[in-house]
């Protein structure tokens, strides 16, 4: 079997763009909705015994003068409130006024003060770019010995284009998600994204290195034919890696309750597209990057 | 190298016996009740529970006190907490930047509304004394200057904040810190309940300058900033010893010895953030995750006994013998499973059968070019092992990442990714294909189709 990967350029850099472009114009009509371990804020979730509709429940509330509210309901019976911090004097009595509508079960408080939100926060952005550096180092490492017929540093920086793509990706599929599903860009999500550059960078390392083994062993192919060549030997690897660990990331997707739900979820799409972009993206981009140097040259 | 081969696989045995024993000890404990017996520790998420993060005011302390006062606010919530009885009560001081925290977790309760209001309620007990006269006419000065005025026009007098201290007391160094106990007793004219304190050394010193310094004077008890009683000094009281002769009832001075004797807070302090799950959330969330982890398990089974046949049957045995493996791990750390915790090791799960994916496809290559499905095997393991290794090795990287700079779920996530990741390499390589060396060897190589 021996596919021409490269033949269809053009077609995934369309294909590409509009998805890149997708996702960015997700996130920027949705925006993300940040998680309170990010904004600070609480969150009470609880199941009555016969849920009213979300109307009653705001009126109820309407007392505490909170601000913004969300009501979102889960379950055959359960609600999830968000709101700004509250304290435990006024959580008990939300839950006291609640139960004059139906009897409350309450599953789940979390409360989480401005000063907390704001450490939380910047804990996160250290550790994005503790990772992204690391990252960084390991490319440079990696592709140290990958010096032909492109430089180390082209390498890398089409692996780096390659993995902003995958990241994008998936938060404009998290911008959609939470309009549709209010799913929150908290923690557990930061999470997956780091996990997800993780194990999608290993993907592009490979190819390129198939790419540089070729290369050595080439009797004067054309630089497009090796990368298409390398391409053919790592897509069955590509492809066979990461199946088991989607098994099982769909399993958590649909048995593994709320909290777990969209983080596979992100987990899954991020995979994915990590495969993609390997093939789709990073390989066409090493042969234009070539071409066009070839050409001032 | 047959003979090395067997002894690999005795040792395998062994330690299977082990971890599965670990793991689940109920057969080997009715022969060896000495057996060890672990049990798994579960996060607040998963068995219920509240964790609470209190932030503690110092600033009526000096700097080179803070810990002290810290381990000291840290003690008195503790018994506090064990009180109330919950099982092994986590109170942690913790520091963020300038702020001084502490952070309490209580497992499986059952009210936590009932948990905060105890640790908040306990007294703070304060002494205070007079201030000077000139002081007190300032203050009251300006609360009659301030008279009348709506909070708006009060903000354009000059130090108008003067005029909401209290003009009478000033704080002083004396506090329910230094408190060795409390007792009820009565007065022997009047009948009248009252309390008696006994300071330890460090708080006698500080009572006995008080006194010596304030004789003919007011030295104020406060309780959560409320004057309880207000004795004047006859002399100085050398000893540590003082009563409280308040107006309260015999019920309200009795809560008071109760629950200034279980510890007067050192500092006053303030819950930033809750993070509470009730036990049958946390049950729900544990069997899901199980649940998850099952099916995960059964799917990876399916796939690799239809795709691979005899090697994938024989890769399953080694997911099972990684899972034992890992579980009796996670009890001999011992790892606090949460959610996310479980979320890590499913996930490496399939990474772990994802290297006997990679050798298995690089096996199938070499016996196309006909070679013997032991040298197949040793040659698919040799060109797999980089991609196995560096696959594994940033999917690491950046857990160690996550572990170190995270908090939480983070945390809870990438170290069992972690432990997962690197017990997951050791059994696709070693376990399986040491089995497969064992059992298979080159009887089957006649049936092909058996080799997926």
């Amino acid at each position: 079997m021996n596919i021409n990967f490269l033949k269809y350029s053009k077609i995934y850099y369309i294909f590409s763009g509009l998805l890149f472009l997708a996702a960015i114009f997700l996130i920027f009509i949705f925006g993300l909705k940040f998680g309170i371990d990010f904004s600070g804020g609480s969150i009470l979730e609880f199941d009555f015994n016969e849920r009213p509709e979300n109307k009653i429940i705001q009126d109820k509330l309407n007392e505490f003068n909170l601000g913004e509210i969300t009501i979102q309901p889960t379950g055959s019976n359960g609600v999830i409130l968000r709101m700004p911090d509250i304290n435990e004097e006024t959580h008990q009595k939300i839950i006291q006024k609640l139960e004059e509508i139906s009897p409350v079960q309450e599953k789940r408080f979390e409360s989480i003060g401005p000063s907390v939100g704001k450490e939380l926060r910047q804990n996160t952005i250290i550790l994005i770019v503790v990772s992204f550096l690391l990252l960084l180092i390991y490319i440079a490492i990696a592709f140290r010995k990958v010096s032909r017929p492109l430089f180390s540093w082209q390498y890398g920086i089409i692996s780096i284009i390659a993995l902003i793509f995958d990241i994008l990706i998936s938060i404009g599929v998290l911008a959609l998600l939470g309009k549709l599903y209010n799913v929150q860009f908290n923690v557990p999500i930061i999470t997956a994204l780091l996990t997800i550059l993780g194990y999608t960078i290993n993907d592009k390392v490979i190819i390129f290195d198939r790419v540089r083994e070729n290369i050595l062993r080439s009797r004067g192919e054309d630089f497009e034919t090796i990368v298409s060549q390398s391409l053919n030997q790592t897509l069955a690897r590509s492809l066979s890696t990461g199946f088991c660990s989607l098994l099982v990331l769909i399993s958590l997707f649909l048995f593994g309750g709320e909290t777990l739900k969209y983080f596979s979820l992100i987990l899954i799409i991020g995979i994915i597209v990590g495969t993609y972009s390997s093939i789709f993206l990073a390989a066409p981009l090493l042969v234009f990057w070539y071409r066009r140097r070839h050409r001032v040259e | 190298m047959k003979k090395h081969r067997y002894i690999i696989l005795l040792g395998i045995v062994i330690l299977v016996f082990l971890a599965g024993n670990l793991v689940y000890p109920k057969y080997i404990k009715s022969i060896f009740p000495q057996f060890w017996d672990i049990p798994f520790r579960l996060g607040l998420d998963l068995q219920g529970g509240t964790h609470l993060l209190y932030e503690a005011d110092l600033s009526g302390i000096e700097k080179a006190d803070y810990s002290t006062a810290m381990e000291g606010l840290r003690d008195i919530i503790e018994r506090r907490i064990n009180l109330f009885g919950v099982a092994e009560p986590v109170v942690q001081v913790q520091e963020a930047g300038d702020s001084h925290r502490l952070v309490v977790e209580l497992a499986g309760i059952q009210d936590t509304n009932q948990a905060i209001k105890m640790i908040g309620q306990t007294p703070f007990l304060e002494f205070r004394e007079q201030k000077s006269e000139e002081e007190t006419q300032q203050i009251l000065d300006k609360r009659k200057e301030l008279e009348g005025k709506t909070l708006e026009e009060m903000e354009k007098i000059e130090n108008w904040q003067l005029g909401l201290e209290d003009p009478y007391f000033k704080p002083t160094a004396l506090t329910g810190q230094y408190l060795k106990k409390a007792e009820l007793e009565f007065n022997q004219n009047t009948g009248n309940p009252l309390i008696s304190l006994q300071f330890n050394d460090e708080g006698a010193k500080i009572f006995e300058d008080l006194t010596s310094e304030n004789v003919g004077k007011i030295l104020a008890i406060y309780i959560d900033g409320v004057p309880i009683s207000t004795p004047v000094v006859q002399e100085e009281i050398s000893g540590g010893n003082a009563q409280i002769t308040g107006n309260f009832t015999l019920d309200e001075a009795k809560e008071l010895v109760r629950n200034l004797n279980a510890g007067a807070l050192p500092v006053p302090i303030k819950l930033i953030s809750q993070q509470s799950v009730g036990p049958i959330l946390g049950k729900i969330s544990l069997e899901q995750s199980l649940k998850a982890a099952i099916y995960g398990f059964l799917a990876i089974l399916l796939f690799m006994v239809i795709f691979y046949r005899i090697p994938g049957f024989f890769a399953s045995l080694g997911l099972l013998i990684f899972v034992a493996i890992v579980l009796a791990l996670f009890k001999l750390i011992p790892v606090t499973l949460t959610l996310a915790g479980i979320a890590g090791f499913i996930l490496s799960m399939g990474m772990a059968v994802d290297a006997n994916i990679l050798i298995f496809s690089r096996m199938k290559e070499e016996l196309k070019q006909g070679k013997s499905f032991l040298i197949s095997l040793q040659e698919g393991t040799r060109r797999a092992w980089p991609s196995i290794r560096d696959g594994n090795f940033t999917t690491i990287l950046v857990a160690l990442v996550l572990f170190a700079f995270g908090s939480g779920f983070v945390r809870g996530f990438s170290f069992t990714l972690i432990i997962g990741n690197l017990v997951g390499m050791f059994s696709a390589i070693l376990i399986t294909n040491n089995f497969l060396k064992c059992f298979i060897g080159n009887k089957i190589e006649k049936l092909k189709w058996l080799l997926g």
